[in-house]
Formats: structure tokens, sequence, C-alpha cells
């Protein structure tokens, strides 16, 4: 049956005075909206299949192509939302899951955006990082708990405790986990060279880590997902570091899908799994249904890589995160990686991406301040993920006490994602999240690399800036002082979460 | 010499390398202008192929020992010089074909008017070729090698 | 000329020649290098004394070098002067003049001689032959003294095609007749011949081909006209005879046997003669054709061209790159009908593939030979655009079993070849194929 009840949510308006007819915009969507008649010689557009991800109009070397919302207006109605009626009827012809890919899109507070960062005046010079030393360095991994120096045979001064081994990182931002399979080999390959090139990490995501990437393995994180894909001890052994991943922010409790037409030959042999056959994995891993479970496995990565990795566990952000991370840390986490509500995803169902979870923000400093109450802080790094947009979220996020960040929409959107949220679809105009030959092609990960490795030095260089505007040297002095943030128009109990003043106290 | 080559690996196939190339090479430079006024008039040097989800763009390999150079009874088609580059003085040119005959890359096409050869002249003397300059993938270089 | 010697000495003045000395000098800049022509112009292109003659190509455009050639190259040119004698032991060539120039290299670039075969009356005034710049010449100032009208051209090979185009651009009537079945038929098979002859025809020009003249039928001592065998009589005042040429290697001839004469000077893959220093290329030498492998003279252009490269490297004692023979190929426009043919194309060779694809309008047929898994042969006419890919695969005897559903596609390219070529094609810096 005809979807006949939904209408276009996008309108494509051919300007004819620029138009010239070369077709760019028929040879680049994949949805097939643009298409030319030879008899006509006339190239017409069909906005009814548009997702709206802008590869026409950035291509269109005359700029005659504008993209807009459909005209068609519902009634105005506060409560029953044009995306609301939408999807009853997608649901009502369909009677189906609905899917979405990306982060939560809904207006959910954003409360990086309430939060404002402090800047030196008179008493407390400010500091000009073009000029002085910044330091952004950060290690990643187990703090002792006091260290003890020794002084040897010779007369001098040594470290007489084991220090558990770390990840460096020049800039304290990460690559978060995106699957080689959910992602295109080029978008995976543009990651780990970036990461290598900017002395930080990428992380697998849950796809195994393909042969070709095996060099940039110093600077990824491999992770072991429910599904258990591409993990054997070379994989764990090569790589930095070792991430469980329990949850995504994205989805909190529901497994991943990689349906078996996306299982080509390269995805089967990086997962291991047989061409084809759909890569499920489950929602929980079932060999962990407590704490003391997922202490097993973490003994059992580090007995399989010789206590020489950092053990990292993944929770999405849910009510309970706070316990939830304690509970981890206590199991021997190296790294506590928390996912917020806003964190994006390759396919999710969209009712689960818009409604499950709680915002990084709340997260983090709930879960900073528990361990912190603890007295286990030190045990373990703290990383957060769930939609850093700029510079000023990730000095926002470490002010709330990460240690470090992970960006995945931002790396997709520094490699041309346009966020039309179709990644489910397999059909990303921009060769990002797509295994389609023709799409992939599309992404040159030199070039992607070099987007990449930019963005990172551009927030990099803000946030140095920002630091010296505190008047600190290092992203250490940032670190957790949360009295460097304040608060405008939240709530005293929002406020208290987040452990911030409001803003004039 | 540095010549332009492409990465068939990377190439999107839209082929605006030869959209580039024909305003380029139009009167106006105006790209409106040239592909309402001068379309027909002006043969891309560049010419996208594509088969399935293989495309790259060719061009004028500016060979080391360039058969056409051989093969041209006016001397129109010459070398530069300075750039190295093979390029045909159109109003040299008697359309004998005989470079059409020659070029092993299948590089050198008749002008649209039928009169002169017509090929890729390395955008004379530009720094970048425009449709290096152009493509949105980086799918065609120009270096040395 | 008197006495005189010279490390090169170059007898010709055309393409084989230039390229010689051209490559000689990428060598050796300071060698001596003479230059003796009969003809005393300048480096001139023979192929455009068609468009010459036709108003297209004006004299300063018939120059294929600059002027400054020979003063670029420090060459020194003895126009105007035929060497008739080689003494092969002295090291030795004598002029028309008297005069002697040593040599220690000597390159034997004498092109070739048209043919004029024993047609009675072929003395008569009117009767010309049209290969080089002088014939050209003496026709154009015929055709505006005599105010010319009608024209027979004898032979519809490429020479006689360019003839009747020019004497048609200048206003003239004219009929070509054909001793074979077809025009240009040394390159074009019977269906690409049709397309040829209908492009002649729809020019106003009247084409007998399977006819022969028998004689030119003078009045006043001049030519009224032409008599084909049979008796039928053609009216005309101008005559061109371009039945063909043959090398000219009465040069050669002249060492007494110790320079090698089939058709043509024998020449190895350097160019060599068999006499001691004395090399030979161009129209004038019989070399390797590249598919048989076969010493043929092949008078064509780009082959000379090779032929004279080849010879100046030898000469200067530069290392020689590998000589793959020359290729038969042609291009020749028909009042603006192109037509291209390679290789072996105009017949195919016994247990040949034969792939043709045709269109009416606008006149199109493209035909490939394949033997053995490789192309052997290609005609096009009409659409010849990337024709050359063909030539390349000729060349390079890339296996085409695998694309030859493609060969004739209307997106054949580049892309449409195996791999392994493409690459090579693609990236190649400078194509030897």
């Amino acid at each position: 049956m005809r979807r006949w009840l939904v209408q276009p949510e996008f309108k494509v308006e051919r300007d004819p005075a620029r138009c010239i007819q070369c077709q760019v915009c028929v040879r680049q969507c994949a949805n097939d909206v643009h298409s030319y008649d030879e008899d006509d010689e006339l190239v017409s557009s069909d906005g009814a299949s548009c997702v709206g991800c802008h590869r026409c109009a950035t291509l269109c070397p005359t700029g005659a192509i504008a993209i807009g919302r459909s005209q068609l207006d519902f009634k105005p109605n506060a409560n029953w939302t044009p995306e609301n009626i939408r999807n009853v009827y997608k649901q009502a012809e369909g009677g189906g899951v609905l899917l979405s890919s990306m982060g939560n899109d809904k207006p959910w507070r954003v409360y990086w955006d309430h939060l404002l960062l402090n800047a030196a005046q008179v008493t407390n010079p400010s500091i000009d990082p073009l000029r002085e030393p910044m330091e952004l360095v950060t290690y990643l991994g187990r703090k002792p708990d006091q260290v003890r120096v020794e002084r040897g045979p010779d007369g001098k001064a040594k470290l007489a405790t084991e220090i558990a081994p770390q990840l460096k990182l020049r800039t304290p931002i990460m690559f978060s986990a995106m699957s080689y399979g959910s992602i295109s080999y080029n978008a995976s390959r543009a990651l780990a060279q970036a990461a290598a090139e900017a002395g930080t990490f990428a992380n697998t995501g849950e796809g195994g880590l393909h042969t070709d990437f095996r060099p940039y393995a110093s600077n990824m994180i491999v992770q072991v997902a429910s599904g258990r894909f591409g993990v054997d001890p070379d994989y764990l052994n090569i790589a930095a570091a070792v991430e469980i991943k329990i949850g995504q922010g994205a989805k909190p409790g529901i497994g991943g899908h990689l349906p078996g037409e996306k299982v080509d030959a390269a995805i089967s042999r990086t997962r291991m799994i047989p061409q084809g056959t759909d890569a499920i994995s489950p929602a929980p891993h079932h060999d962990i249904y407590s704490i003391e479970d997922l202490l097993q496995l973490i003994c059992a990565i580090k007995e399989a890589t010789g206590h020489r990795k950092p053990v990292s566990v993944k929770i999405a952000a849910v009510h309970n995160v706070s316990a939830v991370a304690s509970g981890a840390v206590r199991a021997g986490a190296d790294i506590v990686a928390i996912d917020g509500l806003r964190g994006g995803t390759g396919a999710a169902p969209t009712t689960i991406r818009d409604n499950v979870g709680i915002p990084i923000e709340l997260a983090l400093a709930a879960v900073d301040s528990r361990l912190r109450e603890e007295g286990i802080r030190n045990r373990a790094s703290l990383v957060a993920a769930g939609s850093f947009r700029s510079a000023a979220d990730v000095a926002k996020a470490i002010a709330l006490g990460a240690d470090a960040v992970y960006i995945g929409t931002a790396a997709a959107v520094a490699m041309g994602c346009h966020l039309c949220q179709r990644c489910y679809t397999g059909k990303c105009n921009w060769g990002i999240a797509t295994q389609d030959p023709f799409l992939t092609k599309r992404l040159n990960p030199d070039v992607a690399t070099r987007r990449l490795t930019n963005l990172l030095r551009g927030w990099s260089l803000e946030i140095k800036e920002m630091l010296g505007g505190m008047g600190v040297n290092a992203i250490e002095s940032l670190r957790g002082n949360r009295e460097h943030l304040r608060a405008v128009g939240l709530s005293d109990r929002e406020m208290a979460i987040l452990g911030v003043k409001p803003a004039g106290e | 010499m540095k010549r332009i080559y492409a990465r068939e690996e990377f190439c999107l196939g839209c082929r605006l390398c030869e959209i580039q190339c024909l305003v380029r090479h139009s009167k106006s430079k105006k790209i409106i202008k040239a592909f309402r006024q001068e379309r027909d008039q002006i043969t891309p040097g560049v010419m996208v192929e594509s088969a399935g989800h293989v495309t790259f763009a060719m061009q004028c390999r500016h060979c080391d020992s360039a058969p056409c150079l051989e093969a041209c009874i006016t001397g129109a088609m010459h070398r530069d010089p300075k750039t190295g580059a093979v390029l045909c003085d159109a109003d040299r040119c008697v359309g004998c074909w005989m470079c059409v005959m020659t070029c092993p890359a299948g590089a050198v096409r008749r002008g649209k008017d039928q009169k002169a050869a017509s090929k890729c002249d390395l955008c004379a003397g530009d720094k970048t070729p425009v449709c290096v300059l152009n493509c949105p993938n980086e799918a065609i270089v120009y270096e040395e090698r | 000329m008197k006495n005189d010697s010279t490390k090169y000495l170059v007898i010709g003045n055309s393409v084989a020649a230039v390229a010689a000395v051209e490559a000689i000098r990428e060598t050796d800049a300071a060698g001596s290098i003479v230059m003796v022509s009969r003809e005393p112009k300048h480096v001139y292109s023979r192929p455009l004394i068609s468009y010459w003659l036709a108003g297209k190509v004006d004299d300063g455009r018939m120059d294929w070098r600059p002027r400054s050639f020979y003063e670029d190259l420090k060459v020194k040119a003895v126009l105007g002067a035929e060497a008739v004698k080689l003494d092969t032991s002295k090291h030795v060539v004598e002029l028309a003049d008297g005069g002697r120039i040593g040599y220690e290299k000597l390159l034997i670039a004498t092109g070739g001689t048209p043919i004029v075969p024993k047609i009675s009356g072929r003395e008569t005034a009117g009767v010309f032959t049209f290969t080089e710049w002088a014939d050209a010449e003496r026709v154009g100032s015929f055709i505006a003294e005599r105010k010319v009208a009608r024209a027979v051209v004898v032979g519809a090979g490429m020479i006689g095609v360019k003839a009747v185009e020019a004497l048609a651009a200048r206003g003239v009537r004219v009929t070509v007749v054909e001793l074979a079945p077809r025009v240009l038929a040394a390159a074009l098979d019977e269906r690409a011949a049709k397309l040829a002859e209908a492009a002649m025809v729809n020019a106003g020009v009247e084409v007998r081909c399977g006819a022969e003249v028998e004689a030119v039928v003078a009045r006043e001592g001049r030519a009224a006209g032409v008599r084909l065998k049979g008796g039928a009589e053609v009216p005309c005042e101008l005559v061109i005879v371009a039945v063909g040429v043959v090398p000219s290697v009465a040069l050669a001839r002249s060492a007494g046997g110790a320079v090698e004469v089939d058709r043509g000077i024998l020449v190895d893959d350097a160019m060599r003669t068999s006499a001691p220093d004395v090399y030979a290329a161009g129209d004038v030498a019989q070399g390797r054709e590249a598919l048989s492998g076969t010493k043929r003279a092949i008078p064509i252009w780009p082959g000379a061209f090779r032929q004279g490269r080849i010879a100046g490297l030898a000469m200067a004692g530069a290392k020689v790159a590998n000589y793959d023979g020359a290729l038969v190929m042609n291009s020749v426009s028909v009042f603006g009908l192109a037509t291209i043919s390679v290789g072996t194309a105009a017949v195919a060779p016994a247990g040949a593939e034969v792939l043709v694809s045709e269109r009416a309008e606008p006149p199109s047929y493209r035909k490939v030979v394949i033997q053995d898994g490789r192309v052997v042969g290609a005609m096009l006419v009409g659409d010849i655009d990337r024709a050359g890919l063909f030539t390349g695969l000729i060349r390079s005897g890339t296996d085409v079993s695998a694309v030859k559903d493609l060969l004739l596609t209307e997106q054949f390219g580049v892309l449409s070849l195996p791999a392994e070529y493409r690459k090579h094609v693609v990236s190649g810096a400078g194509i030897e194929v």
C-alpha cells in the first residue's frame, strides 16, 4: 500500500535562473530526488524522498538548489505536533518500530547552554596561550591512592608506587565508538588516522578492527560488546585500551542490529561472523548480570592483556548511573565512559532514542560527586560522551569532572555529516554511514583525516584560550573545578546536582 | 613534470571537473553564461567515465613521448617549453585528426566545431588546473610523481 | 656547394629528417649537422599542401618548424640541392652541382616519389602530380591562369582524395577516377568507402570507381580531358595523377649495392642500413611493421617521425628506445566526414572476429578486428573520437577478450579497458604503447 498519508518532509526548490542542467544533483542523490528528462532536457526534483542531507545543494556549482521544509503545515496544535501525527500515520501504515539515527533531537534542556565559564580579572592574571605554555596533556587510567617516593642506593629519589597503565592524550578529546559496519571503511580509516595524527584515540566500536587499521592500533581503543564481534587475544592486545560496552546513550537497554546485507566480505572477516548474516548485539551481555559478573570480565580482559592495558567500561547515562559507575570502578574499571541522552547512533528505535536516559551534564556531575564521596574518584578516569558541540562544551564537561570527552557526532559532522538522521537507511550521501560502494568512495579518508585533525586543533586552541582566560595553564587545573562554572536559568535542585553556583553568586 | 592524476577510488562521478573545465575555457568565465551560451562550443579537456560504481576523470597525460605530438602534421600540437604541457594551437590545427587517432588515452577529441582538436591545456598557466581545484573529494590531484 | 664535411649529414628536410635532427641535438649539442634538401623550402609539412591549395592554410602556416629552426638547432641547411651519389666506403655524398660532403653519420630521408602510370599524353600541359608544395603551387597557378573549371583526379587514395577536396574548394568540378572498386581502398572497407564516396558525391564530386584512365586527351597542346578504358571521355582542363608513391631510393642505389634496397631502403630497428654509418628513415625506408614483424615500406607521417627520431638517437650514440615497428594508420577527412583506419582493418585476416556498429544519421560506421583476443585493426567513420584507444590496444597487444562486448558501445573508454592496462594509461607519465 502506498504510504499516502505521509506527506514529504522537505521541499526542493530549484532556481530556474541559476540551474544549468549540469545534473550534478542527479548524480549525487542516493534517494533519487533529482532526475533528468532527456526529452525535455530538464532536471527536475521531487521532494518526496528528500532526507534533507544537502548533498545536492552543497555540490551544486551555481547554488541553484534550496532545500526547505515542506510548506504543508498541520493545524497548529501544541500537543499533537506534526511529528506525532506523522509518526502515527507511518505506524498506521507500516505497523513497525520507527527507527532513527544520530542523537536525540528533542528539546530536552541542554545544560551546557545554562553554564558559563569563568575568567580572571586583576586578582589572578589571565595567561596568553600564544606566549605561555598551556598544557592539555591528559592521562586516562587508574591513579594510585597515594604516591610513595623512595631514595635509592644512589641517593636519588625514585617513585616506589607502581602506576597502573595509562592512556596519554595530547588533548582531552577522543573519537567515540563508531563501528566499521555502521560507518564506512573510509570513515573508519579517517578516524584512526586522525587519532594517530592528533595524539589521541579512536574507538573501534563493537565491529572489530579491520586488518588495514592495525597500524593505528596504538591510537585505538577496542570495544568488547555484547555481540563480542571481532574479539580475540590479538584484537585485545594490539590496542591501546579495551572498552567493555554496557550501554549507549542513544539507546540504553537496547542492543544493536547490523542487517545481513551490510555484512560484506570485509565486514564479515572483521566481525568474525559469516558473510550476509545479521550481526546482532544482545541488549545485555549474557554473562554480566551483576557488578560481580562485570568484575569477572574486566579481570579476564586484564589477564588476557597482561595487565598492560587500561580497561574502560562504557555505560549509558540512566537514572542510577552513579551507582552503576561506582560499581564499575569497584569492579576494576580504569576508565568509566558515560554516554548521555544525546549520544548518537547508527540506528535506534526513535522512541528509545528520544525518551530514555538522562543528560550527560547531570550524569557526569552526579558520577563525579559520587566517586569523590566514596573516595574512589582517583581509581578511574571519567570520560563523558553524548554530544559535545564545541570547545566550550568540552571545557564545561572538564570543569564538571570529566577527564576527557568522546566526540562522535561532531566527528561525523567534521567529515561532512549533515545530521539528516538517516544512517539506518544505509544510503548516506556523504559516504560516512554506508557500505554502498557508490557512496563510500565519496569520503576520501585523507580529506576526512585532515578535517578531523583540524577540528581537534581548533577546539584545542579554543580550550587553551579559555584556560588562559581563567588564569590557569593546564587542563588539570580546570578538571572537576566547578568553581569555574556558574549556572543561568537553572533550578536550585539542578544546580545542586551539577554542583555549581548560580551566576552572580 | 607536474601532472594531473585521477584517483578512481575517490571519484564521485559528479562531473564538477568537466563543468568547471568548460567554464574555465569559456569566453565569459561565468558559469551560468558559459552553460547557457557557450556549452555547444566547448569540449571540456577532462572527461569523466563511469561504469557501475567505478568512475574517474581522465584527461591528457601530457606524455613524455607524446604520440599526438609525433603525429601532428601542422605543428599545432606542441610542447610548452616551460611547463612541459602538450598544447594544441587551434589556429594552426587543420582538423586532420591524426592526434585523435594516435592518443592511446583517447584524450584528444575533436572540438565541438569539428575544426580543431581539443584537449586539456593544464589550464594554461594557472597554478592549479580547475578540475583539481574544484574536485570536492580531491580525487584529481596535480603533482610531481 | 663546394667540398665540405660534417659529423651528421641528413638528406631530406621533412618529418623524418627533422625528427632525426631534433633527436641528435638532444644528445649531441655541438656536433655539426648538415641538411641537404632537393626542395628549396624551409621545413614545411607536405600533408598540408592540399590545405594550402584549398586556401585553408597560408604560406606562413606551411612551416612545420619555426623560421629559426636551423639556427636554433645549429644546422647548416643546404636547400635546393640534390644529393645524387653516395660513396659509403669514403663516407661522401655528391651533390648534383658537383659539391661533395663528407660525413661521419648519414641519414637518408629522401621520402617518396609519386608514381606516374603509363598513360599516354601524361606529359601534356595541365597534368600534375601532387606530393610537394611546388606541385600545389603549379596546380594553383594553373587553375588561376587557365580558369580551370573541371579537373580529373586519377586515384582516390589519401593524396587523391585530399587533392579532390582542395580542387573543390577552389571551385573546380572534379571527377575522381579510381581503378579499385572503391575509394580509399587501402584504408577503408566497402561499407566505410561507401560513406566516404557519398560524402564526395554530396559535395558535387563525380566518383568513378573501377575505372582506368587510358590517355590524356590533348587539344592545342593542353589537357582537354581523359579517356577511360572502354572509350568514355571525361572533359577537363586539369589532371592530377595521384596513384601512390614509391620510396625515393635513387641515392641509395647510387652506392652500388652497398646500401641494400628492396622496395625501400632496408633498415633494422635502429634504422641502420646495410652500409656502415648509413641510416634511413621515413617514406624511403623499409623497416619493421608492427603487426606482421616483416619489413615494409609504410609511407605515413607518425611512422616517419618515430623512425627519424630513432635514427637520430642512434646516430648520436644515444640509447634507442625499443622500436616496436610502424603501425599502418590513416586519418583522412573526406569533405568533413572523418575516417580513421588503424592496423589490419580494411581486410580482416582469416579467422579474425569482426565487430561492427553502424548508424545512418549522422553517418557512423565503426569496426574492430580481433584476432587471438587482441585488437589488430580498427576503422572508424564519423564517430572517431577516442579512436586512439584502439590504436593503443593494437600497439600494446592487450588481451581484450573480457571487454570485447564493450569495445563498440557508446560508453567505451579508458574505463572499459582491462584494469592493468587502464592503470598504465591513467597514471602513466608519458605513454609508450
